[in-house]
């Protein structure tokens, strides 16, 4: 602000930006004023409308809603059998697919960090995210083709004399397509944790002694637990909310599923109810992860 | 453990380490190169049928015996190949021809987990996830030492490098110098014959560093394992070493105790680079000295006198002007440009002279004054 005798047009506009210049609280609220208003408005907004509905009631006789508050839904919730065997499935299906993920994306994951030239490593890096780049419907709805009775999957095993699992109600099916699915958001986070251990560290295992299996075990190991537990948020959440994948693959009902069909017509107060469950298991997710160290790891 | 009466590094001479029967090697190094990106280079090259050239030749025909219990460092600046002939030595690296002995076994091909080597690293590469004490028993841990001896040497351990109280902390609270201590308790808890360290003060303010290396000595002298130590700091290597080896460029270009390398420098290179090379060359010999060949005068070896004094018979003398004045608080440095040709670098004690009258000495003629015998000549390296 040295320079006022600049031309007169720029005058005003340099005044300001000296004055934003020492004013760094507007400057930074100026700035984050459209997203956090996005995120205010579309985020917390919808999620308590959410959270409202839960509480209230649809008429059984004019299908309204009533807006009065009632725990009905969640007594309903916790007291039905239904809901609890579908909501143990559907965890015990997040946690099955976060396992696999976790166990097929490591020897992946560190191939492409410590063992491949740096060319491999950047082929690699395409092919696992190129999947993301396909629609999601499509990819679920290939894996329909594939599981079918006159699928691929048969067509592969029948000179084996095996058969594939097939669609019907059973869901080894819908475990292989979420695995697939979600598998490049458990090999990324996996991928940069084993890429930030600095090599010295395996050096010094080496050098006081511990072989290939004890650097792992003591070593390596530990100091990618929070990229494992970062990539397991993203493979059990995703897994937790899918609605589609089940309902494409799979006669048997998750919650994603159970949400949808309450939906709209019959009973939009009893899937917001029914929607709390997957975020309160979420939620208590995360706190263990944050505890676990895995938001440093992202 | 350690040989009575040699306190001082400077003053334990080659003769003393001679005179210990028989003088064992702990380390030799035969004929030992080390080529980076080699293969992939050749492959690439058969494939096109162009020259192979991406080589990089970090290591070029080392031969070196390094002996039992001395304290010896590789001195040489920046790529000149230490690391590379340290992580040789430790196993990290596979020579690309040459041998490698430890203790008279050949170990060339053996892994870093079976040799009795241990390293402290530059950046002391400790684990984050471990507390202090961990780390140091990790090398114990590994190697199935019962619990209770464990405990107890952990425990003599971190009392050698003065970090008693510090077990449960993580490496993440500690200060750089602390840090480096764990790193040398964790290597030298496992009682290793040779310990390899790798620019260990490196990273390490000036005053601290000073403190590390007298107790740093103190600990190879009490423990009396052979200790190989990687440096790029002149002071450094010839204060804390029995004996050091100079690096140029992947090879070796002097071996010898700190005085002889010092006084008696076999290249032009070591004459540089130990100390400040002040070369007498070519003409500038011929009018200084009435000789040929080439010779160096350590700075402080040099007096100032006036244009007019005459000079002793075993003197030689030059005169010159004063072209720069460095003034270091304890001494000045002269910078004097010699009529003769040439430039001479000049270190005087500030003994009656104050900042005011060195600095005010710019300019002037003078005459420099030596005796003959701190000519020291140089090999043509
Ligand atoms: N892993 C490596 N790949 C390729 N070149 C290397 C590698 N390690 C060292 N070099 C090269 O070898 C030479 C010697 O390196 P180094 O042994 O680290 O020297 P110093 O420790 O004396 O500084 C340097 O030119 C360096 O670039
Ligand atoms: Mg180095």
């Amino acid at each position: 602000m040295t320079s006022t005798d600049a031309r007169p047009t720029g005058n005003s506009m340099r005044r300001l930006a000296g004055w934003l210049d020492r004013h760094a609280r507007v400057r930074l609220a100026m700035l984050l004023a459209a997203p956090m208003g996005w995120l205010v408005v579309a985020y917390l907004g919808s999620l308590t409308l959410l959270f409202l509905n839960a509480f209230w009631s649809r008429d059984p006789f004019t299908g309204q809603v009533v807006r009065e508050f009632t725990p009905n839904n969640f007594v309903e919730i916790l007291t039905n059998p239904l809901y609890r065997t579908v909501t143990l499935r559907t965890v015990a299906m997040a946690v099955a697919v976060t396992l696999t993920c976790a166990v097929i994306a490591f020897p992946i994951a560190y191939y492409m960090a410590r063992v491949a030239s740096s060319r491999t490593k950047g082929l690699l890096a395409v092919a696992v995210v190129m999947p993301l780049w396909a629609s999601y419907l499509v990819k679920a709805y290939t894996w329909r083709l594939i599981l079918s009775n006159d699928g691929v999957l048969n067509w592969l095993l029948s000179p084996l004399g095996l058969r594939g699992p097939g669609l019907g109600d059973n869901v080894i099916g819908l475990w292989l397509v979420f695995t697939y699915l979600w598998l490049p958001y458990m090999i990324l986070p996996l991928y940069a944790g084993l890429e930030r251990i600095p090599g010295s560290l395996l050096e010094a295992s080496a050098d006081l002694g511990g072989r290939g299996l004890t650097t792992f075990r003591r070593v390596i190991f530990p100091l990618v637990v929070p990229a494992l537990v970062a990539g397991s948020i993203f493979t059990f959440s995703l897994t937790l909310g899918d609605y589609i994948a089940p309902s494409l693959v799979t006669t048997t009902q998750f919650i994603g599923n159970l949400i949808f069909l309450n939906f709209g017509v019959p009973d939009l107060p009893f899937a917001a109810a029914l929607s709390i469950v997957p975020l309160v298991i979420v939620v208590v997710y995360l706190l263990v992860a944050r505890r676990m160290g895995a938001f440093q790891a992202l | 453990m350690t040989i009575e009466g040699h306190t001082s590094t400077a003053s334990r001479t080659d003769e003393a380490i001679h005179s210990r029967a028989p003088a064992e090697l702990a380390v030799r190094l035969d004929g030992v190169t080390k080529h980076f990106g080699g293969d992939a280079g050749r492959r690439v090259a058969a494939a096109t049928g162009a020259a192979a050239g991406e080589a990089v030749v970090a290591v070029d025909g080392i031969d070196l015996e390094i002996r039992d219990g001395e304290f010896f460092s590789m001195l040489g600046p920046s790529g000149s190949g230490k690391t590379t002939t340290l992580r040789m030595i430790a196993g990290f690296e596979r020579p690309t021809t040459g041998r490698i002995l430890l203790h008279g076994q050949d170990v060339t091909t053996v892994p870093p987990f079976e040799r009795d080597v241990n390293t402290v690293f530059q950046d002391y590469a400790l684990f984050p996830h471990m507390t202090v004490e961990d780390n140091v028993a990790y090398g114990l841990m590994v190697r199935k030492v019962p619990k209770a001896e464990r405990a107890m040497r952990v425990r003599d351990a971190l009392a050698m490098v003065r970090l008693d109280g510090y077990e449960r902390r993580r490496p993440g609270h500690l200060s750089g110098g602390q840090r480096q201590r764990v790193a040398l308790a964790r290597a030298l808890v496992n009682r290793p014959r040779v310990l390899l360290l790798d620019e260990p003060l490196g990273a390490l303010d000036l005053k601290l560093r000073e403190e590390m290396q007298i107790e740093l000595k103190a600990i190879q002298q009490e423990v009396g394992i052979t200790f190989i130590y990687v440096t790029h700091d002149q002071q450094e290597a010839l204060t804390m070493s029995d004996r050091l080896a100079v690096f140029n460029r992947g090879r070796i270009e002097q071996v010898g105790t700190p005085a002889d390398v010092y006084e008696r420098p076999a290249t032009r290179f070591v004459a540089g680079f130990v100390g400040t090379s002040n070369l007498l060359t070519g003409d500038t010999v011929r009018t200084v000295l009435g000789t040929g060949g080439t010779f160096t005068v350590r700075p402080e070896k040099i007096r100032l006198a006036d244009p007019g004094f005459s000079h002793g018979p075993d003197e030689a003398s030059a005169t010159g002007t004063i072209r720069e004045v460095v003034y270091l608080g304890p001494d000045t440095r002269y910078i004097v440009a010699l009529d003769a040709g040439g430039e001479l670098v000049v270190t005087q004690q500030n003994l009656e002279t104050s900042s005011m009258e060195a600095l005010s000495a710019k300019g002037r003629l003078v005459r420099l004054v030596w005796k003959r015998q701190h000519n020291l000549p140089v090999g043509e390296g």
